[in-house]
Parts: C-alpha cells; structure tokens; sequence
C-alpha cells in the first residue's frame, strides 16, 4: 500500500463563513514554512563479514542529502572512494537525521568544500550566516551553482563548523556582527497578500517608497 | 526624503505575506541582507525574509536576542498594542477586518445608517443652499 504523503500536504479550508474575509488564504497557501531541502543524516555501515574478516570495521559519516535514499547512496559513494567496499559487499547499520540543536539563534557557519570545475578539483572555503546548519548548506549549494555553475554531484563538503564572530573571515558575514546594526529598506516589493489574489493588471501604479 | 523607518533591532514590523499574515513581529536580529531573526508574544522564534514584513513607526528597546519574557515586558512598556490600534495603518486595518466580518444582518444596518446619514448631509446642504440664495 503506497501512502502518498505529498497529495495530503494541502488542505483545502472548508466551507468559508464570509467570502469576502480572505486572512484564511494566507493560513493554508504555505503550508511547509521556510523548509530547507537538505536534512544531514549520520550513516553508519561496514563490510559484509566474510570467512576472512568475520568483524569488519564499522564506518560512520555525517553526510547531507534531501532524502534517506539518497544519503544513503552518497554514503556508499564516499565510503568506495575510501575503503574497498561497495554497497554490493556492505551493510548499511543505522542511518539516523540529526536535527539542528537551537534553530532560534544565529550562527555563522564555515564550510569547507572540494568542488569540481570544468578544468580541475578545487578547494574552497565559505561562511554563511544562518539559524540552522542544514539551512547554511543548502545556501551553499545554491550559491555554488549561481556563481561556479558546480552541482550537487560535483560538491564534497569536507568540514563544516560554527564559526565564532570573532574569527570570521568573509567580509560578508563579518558585516552583520554589529549589536546595533541599522539599515534603511530601500524600496517597497508590492504584492498581493497571497498567490490567489495576484492579477495581471492594477487599477493604479504602486508605491515603491518603504 | 531620507529613510524614517530604519531595520534595527526593536523595529515593530507587520507581516504582509505567508503563514503569519497580518501579525505584529519585532525584529530581534539580523541573519543577513535579506532575512531577519523575527519574534512576538505568540510565535516561536523564527527567520523571515524582509519582503515579507512592512516597517511600521514603533520601534521598542530590547538588546539583541533578548528572552521571550524580556520582549513581552519590552513590548508591555512601550505598548505597542495600543499605539498600533491608535496609529492611522493600525486603525484602518481594524475597520478593514471588521468590514470583512459583517453578516448579512449587519451590512443590513450599515445600509440603513449610510442613507440616514446621507440624509442628514442632504438636509444641510439645502439649508446652506437656502441661506445663500
């Protein structure tokens, strides 16, 4: 029996009390707020035992991916890379998520990474300011793929670490660290409180000033 | 000309856009050029991206990040339940609310009370109008 979880994720309201009160849009349009696609799993898995070695070493790697599926592919990919074992000859033990531990406060995160281009490997070192970590990786492949045109397949993230104010690096990150930090929002983004009520033409031109 | 309302921490800020639309949030820090670090009584803590709130004028005094009881005791003081409901924005939004909320009955009254007063207008008009000619 195949339990498809995605077509349940939208609920549709009932039967509204007054048309023309439309705050029920904005409740049901976003159900899956500011959801973040990369999950980091910690996978744990060995060699089959065999009449040579009857107690492989076991191997653990903390790796990210969007789904278990594919964590635990990306856990073969390395651990080939690494050992000679291939999932043909492995066991995977446990794969367990590992959730961020205060998604409420600010962190800057340094990932260092091993890309490959279109000519060669490289190195590379990133900050990215953000509450979760999964949310600092998932800004990092993005930016990847903007400004290097590197995929997700391209990309090995080597180590990440929360990286204290003091010692960042990037100027970009380095510029937010200001306990009374104070800017001006420039201009206004005009739009309509929710998808539903978007049209192609207004009866009048916007106000941009904030 | 020069910017009036100002991102800092404290800034009162209104939704405009997703989940939580039409709530009070304070700015409580900023992640980065896009997004912020937003709280109220009522929510848990959580990022939301500048697009998606609207400035207002009310500012309060907290520190940085401060703790939940410490931004209600914040807001408490500089009542910014009752300056929003005072301010123009914050009054035109209650009657927006309210107009969406009336029933058949009472969008019935309203009808009546509109022609009484247009009534009363029309009647001081011709009194006006008999006065000068």
């Amino acid at each position: 029996m195949i339990r498809d979880d995605t077509r349940n994720r939208f609920s549709f309201p009932k039967l509204v009390e007054n048309p023309r009160d439309r705050s029920f849009l904005a409740s049901w349009c976003f159900p899956v707020e500011y959801s973040v696609s990369f999950h980091q799993y910690q996978v744990v898995g060995r060699a089959l035992p065999s009449e040579s070695d009857e107690h492989p070493k076991i191997y653990r790697m903390k790796l990210w991916a969007t789904n278990e599926v594919r964590a635990k592919s990306k856990f073969w990919y390395f651990l080939r890379k690494l050992k000679k074992v291939k999932k043909s000859n492995g066991q995977v033990l446990a794969i367990n998520e590992i959730f961020e531990k205060s998604p409420t406060k600010i962190k800057n995160y340094g990932i260092w990474l091993r890309y490959q281009s279109r000519t060669g490997y490289h190195n590379m070192y990133k900050e990215y300011r953000d509450t979760t970590l999964n949310g600092a990786v998932e800004h990092m492949y993005n930016e990847m793929a903007s400004r290097h045109r590197v995929r997700f397949p391209c990309i090995q993230i080597i180590k990440t670490a929360t990286i204290p104010a003091k010692l960042c690096k990037r100027e970009s990150s380095k510029q937010f660290h200001d306990s009374h930090i104070k800017f001006p929002l420039v201009f206004k983004k005009v739009r309509p409180p929710s998808r539903k009520l978007k049209t192609t033409y207004k009866a009048s031109r916007p106000n941009l000033f904030m | 000309m020069p910017f009036k309302r100002y991102v800092e921490i404290g800034r009162v800020a209104l939704v405009n856009y997703g989940k939580d639309y039409g709530k009070l949030v304070v700015i409580v820090d900023v992640i980065d050029q896009n997004r912020a670090l937003v709280d109220a009584p009522d929510m848990v803590r959580s990022q939301m991206n500048f697009k998606r709130l609207s400035l207002t004028d009310i500012k309060i005094d907290i520190k940085r990040v401060p703790k939940k009881k410490t931004l209600i005791a914040a807001m408490e003081a500089a009542d910014v339940k009752n300056k929003w409901e005072n301010s123009s924005w914050g009054r035109k939004l209650i009657v927006q609310k309210r107009r969406a909320s009336l029933n058949d009955f009472d969008r019935f009254k309203l009808m009546l009370a509109k022609i009484k007063r247009g009534g009363v207008i029309r009647q001081e008009l011709s009194k006006l109008k008999k006065q000068s000619a």
